[in-house]
């Protein structure tokens, strides 16, 4: 077995004339925490939707998972877990019915969906909620609810887009601690961002620019490169270089 | 026109609650509200989701009443001179709430005829900003990017010259060089005089305004100057860095003689519970003093209202 | 003096204000406009509809009678009314199924649906022709179809007219026979010119009131209302420039549901077609009124759309006397049928275009059209909310 979760090699994807992601490589090995960075438009989302087999590339070669992107997309959508800000859970269900709904997706046995999400509830302290809409929690409840729930299946890699956009900074903190105890447990973590204080939680992070991966590094070595003294000035000085306003 | 008597105070919120029913509880959105606002000021409300912003943005621009409580915008009362008052502010919702099947230009033509002017009226004023968007006039605003259409709603709420302008989390899931320009033009538009109500959930852009409240779970933490909020933050506060983070904040996390500890970054930050008393450290780790930030503020008073 | 002066400069200064308020108005038109003719598709099928409307039920509703079989009970003997049989049988329209003399088989035979004309012959038909130069026929149709049962009755009406004269060809014998026609289940049966007003109720109902409640309701669920809500517009002119654009739709699907009825299904138009037009117009606007009414008590497009569906639409069809006979229906129900504008404007327009009459006999029915334009554009302008929630 392969020790990377996900292999990419020169991967494109163009909408016409336009080229969205732009011959990308790079690795992510098991258990790492990977940020994945880029100013709006720069062709993450393109790149994420790719990876989760959402979307066919146009070339290059790219495998998640142990899966090919091009001819097994179904078994990556059964290896993988995934959370946006955006779309997570039901507002209009219970926290439990929520669990068990997406459990019930991956096919898990009744049985076990109960013993998991009564261990989930303990060690989310939403023993008392679990009958509560998730319309009524908070959202930094709700944020560590989805990304639970995302890894609920036991998924190798876990993809998170902005996970954390507006949440306070306690609960965002506790969010970070939920990540970094799924990587302990082996689970590779895929996470999009626009705090910069949270690229410094992840092991690597590449920061896209029009397409392209302009840099890959851990924090720490990417500070020294671009001679920073933050990842936000790592990031500004890349990203300034932008040229395309899409 | 002349200036009236008070009128150096743009914005005066008094003892405002506001709740909602949910489900069939009453949920509190905003409870003993009090705010003053000086004229002329770039001032931020910092804040979560869901802690209230949204709610006082649309009970200061007329959109919602409160329960309760006096709210006096640019010297108009809110609930009984509401009509008076649209002429006047200018606002740009949380959500992109343009026209997508309009262009650019549309939009602008459009918003400008709400309020009998004219786009070229107060071209002046949006000018700096609409020659980034100029070259795509034509294009509808659904097919903008983040970006572009942040940069559209800021120009169609300045489209009538406004005295009191609100943007409700103009700089949320926007990155971070989009959000640095965004904050420069903020500031020039201050020096056109106009008073500035900015909201974000992002701590970090508290130190680009005058003045700052800091709000959670529909109460005002603290109201001041940034510089002199921090200076509230009494608690000794370092920050450490060592190979193994993750294992230093478990081990730090034990120590008694710390109050909180908690990642920031490429450190940690570390709060001490008394002066002069540092926690047993392992080797290889480095500890500097530094200046607590807004962020660091934000938690301790989290913790505290608890 | 000054005072005078005063008043001038006020007047003037509201004419000033009132100027620029239409221009604002003009503005929100022409965006309402822009939102139209850029949803191509919404677009095509509100001018596609009518068309498709009137082609339906101008023809692939309406039967065509050819060789539909016929029972006859004959219970006379007389050469005249074998005759009369023979007739029949030999018109490309008929086909005689069978020629008994009990009636009872009629209503066997409709039940099983194989026959759905009969003609019954009395047994006094030739002496009675003879001497009281009147014979009496009987025609019966399965009405649960009226627009066949119609088609047959006239067909079969004219069979029996070309045989009186076959009969009588220089109409010197004052005899005469006399068909009476019963239409069974469902004998208040409507004419064929039935549904082109009935369409038009109903094109109009679906682009006015549903289109405009979902119209405003989008600006609601878009969060365009927000800042039209803290903009000094007024709502009456919100409400008003949402309906505009829809009021000149909805005029060119009259005309061209009055062009295609007119020179396609041969629908005469004998009344006045300023007074059509007229009443259209007053339709159109209750029907906005009833739209914007309901997008002021709803919040999102899908409510929007069920309750157009279900309180504008659904009575429409039932109560307004275009596919189901009010004078049938139980008290309640005609009670009921009232308060549904479609009721009025489908008399209005029957008795305009069909039976040609003026505004002298249709008065009533515009006034209460009138009175409910008023109560739904009072009651939606009152209701829309100045703020939110």
């Amino acid at each position: 077995m392969n020790k990377n979760a996900i292999v990419v090699n020169n991967l494109s994807k163009q909408f016409g004339q336009f080229k969205a992601v732009d011959d990308i490589s790079f690795e992510v090995a098991k258990g790492e925490i990977f940020g994945f960075l880029g100013a709006n438009g720069a062709g993450k989302t393109t790149a994420m939707k790719m990876l989760c087999g959402l979307s066919m590339p146009t070339s290059g070669q790219a495998s998640v998972a142990g899966f090919d992107v091009y001819k097994e997309n179904e078994s990556i959508k059964k290896n993988i877990g995934y959370m946006s800000q955006k779309f997570s859970l039901y507002e209009d269900l219970t926290v439990r019915e929520n669990i068990k709904f997406y459990a019930g997706i991956y096919g898990i046995a009744p049985q076990k969906i109960k013993e998991k999400t009564n261990q989930l509830l303990q060690q989310l302290v939403l023993e008392k909620e679990a009958d509560m809409l998730v319309s009524q929690l908070p959202l930094g409840w709700k944020q560590k609810l989805a990304f639970s729930v995302a890894i609920f299946h036991e998924p190798q890699i876990v993809f998170l887009d902005e996970p954390t956009g507006g949440v306070d900074p306690i609960t965002r903190r506790e969010f970070w601690n939920l990540i970094y105890d799924a990587a302990a447990n082996g689970i590779t973590i895929f996470v999009t961002t626009h705090y910069m204080d949270e690229a410094e939680y992840c092991n690597r992070v590449s920061i896209m620019v029009d397409g392209k991966i302009e840099a890959l590094d851990s924090p720490g070595n990417l500070k020294k490169t671009f001679n920073a003294k933050s990842m936000d000035e790592v990031f500004l000085h890349l990203a300034r270089k932008a040229k395309r306003i899409e | 026109m002349a200036k009236l008597n008070s009128s150096d105070i743009a914005i005066k919120v008094t003892a405002v609650n506001k709740s909602y029913i949910v489900g069939k509880k009453k949920t509190p959105a905003l409870e003993n509200i009090n705010l003053t606002i000086q004229a002329g000021t770039l001032f931020g409300l910092i804040g979560p989701d869901g802690s209230g912003k949204t709610s006082l943005f649309r009970i200061l621009t007329s959109l919602l009443l409160p329960d309760s409580g006096e709210i006096w915008v640019d010297g108009l009362n809110v609930i009984t001179e509401y009509k008076n008052l649209r002429k006047r502010i200018g606002y740009m919702p949380g959500k992109f709430s343009l026209y997508t099947d309009l262009t650019i230009k549309e939009n602008l033509d459009f918003f400008a005829s709400l309020f009998g002017t004219t786009f070229e009226e107060n071209y002046d004023l949006i000018k700096d900003l609409y020659v980034q968007i100029e070259p795509f006039k034509d294009r509808r605003a659904g097919q903008l990017s983040g970006g572009m259409k942040q940069k559209l709603a800021l120009c169609c709420a300045l489209i009538h010259r406004p005295t009191i302008l609100f943007l409700d989390e103009p700089t949320t899931g926007v990155d971070a060089v989009s959000r640095k320009e965004f904050w420069e033009i903020l500031q020039s538009l201050k020096k056109e005089g106009i008073t500035i109500l900015v909201s974000t959930p992002y701590m970090d852009e508290a130190t680009l305004c005058d003045q700052v409240a800091l709000i959670q779970e529909g109460k005002i933490l603290d109201v001041d100057t940034p510089a002199q909020m921090v200076n509230k933050f009494t608690n000794p506060i370092y920050a450490v860095k060592g190979a193994n983070m993750l294992l230093l904040l478990r081990e730090l996390e034990k120590d008694p003689s710390v109050e909180r500890i908690y990642p920031f970054g490429e450190h940690h930050h570390l709060v001490m519970k008394e002066k002069d008393v540092l926690p047993v450290l392992p080797l290889g780790v480095t500890i500097n003093k530094i200046k607590p930030n807004i962020e660091d503020l934000f938690i301790h008073l989290m913790q505290h209202h608890e | 003096m000054q005072k005078v002066w005063m008043r001038f400069f006020f007047i003037w200064l509201e004419k000033q204000k009132e100027l620029n308020s239409m221009k604002q108005f003009y503005h929100f038109i022409v965006k309402e406009f822009y939102h139209i003719f850029r949803d191509r598709k919404t677009l095509f099928i509100l001018l596609g509809m009518p068309m498709v409307q009137i082609i339906i039920f101008g023809f692939a509703l309406t039967n065509e009678v050819k060789n539909t079989r016929i029972v006859i009970v004959n219970q006379s003997t007389s050469a005249t009314a074998m005759k009369l049989v023979e007739k029949i049988e030999s018109s490309a329209y008929f086909e005689l199924y069978s020629q008994t003399k009990d009636p009872s088989i009629i209503d066997q035979l409709f039940k099983k649906g194989t026959v759905k004309v009969a003609l019954i012959i009395p047994h006094d038909f030739a002496p009675a022709l003879i001497a009281q130069n009147k014979g009496q026929l009987q025609i019966i149709t399965d009405a649960t179809d009226p627009n066949v049962a119609t088609a047959l009755t006239n067909y079969l009406s004219v069979i029996i007219q070309d045989f009186q004269k076959d009969l009588n060809p220089n109409n010197i014998i004052p005899y005469k026979m006399e068909v009476d026609t019963r239409m069974m289940y469902n004998p208040q049966l409507k004419g064929a010119y039935n549904f082109v007003p009935g369409v038009m109720a109903m094109v109009l109902l679906l682009v006015c009131t549903m289109m405009t409640a979902l119209t405003v309701v989008k600006e609601k669920e878009l969060g365009n209302m927000e800042i039209l809500l803290t903009s000094p517009i007024n709502p009456i002119k919100i409400i008003l420039a949402k309906a505009v654009p829809y009021l000149l739709l909805s005029i060119i699907n009259i005309t061209t549901i009055l062009l295609l009825s007119y020179f396609v299904l041969d629908v005469p138009i004998n009344g006045s077609l300023v007074l059509l037009y007229a009443e259209s117009a007053l339709f159109i606007m209750v029907s906005l009124g009833l739209g914007l009414l309901i997008s002021a008590g709803t919040d999102s497009q899908q409510s929007a759309m069920f309750i157009s569906l279900i309180v504008m639409f659904l009575p429409t069809v039932m109560f307004s006397g275009f596919i189901f006979p009010i004078e049938n229906m139980p008290l309640p129900l005609r009670i009921v049928s009232n308060i549904i504008p479609a009721k009025w404007f489908f008399i209005i327009v029957k008795s305009v275009m069909i039976k040609g009459v003026g505004i002298q006999l249709v008065w009533k029915e515009t006034l209460i059209l009138f009175m409910m334009m008023i109560f739904f554009f009072t009651m939606a302008i009152k209701k829309f909310k100045i703020r939110l929630a």
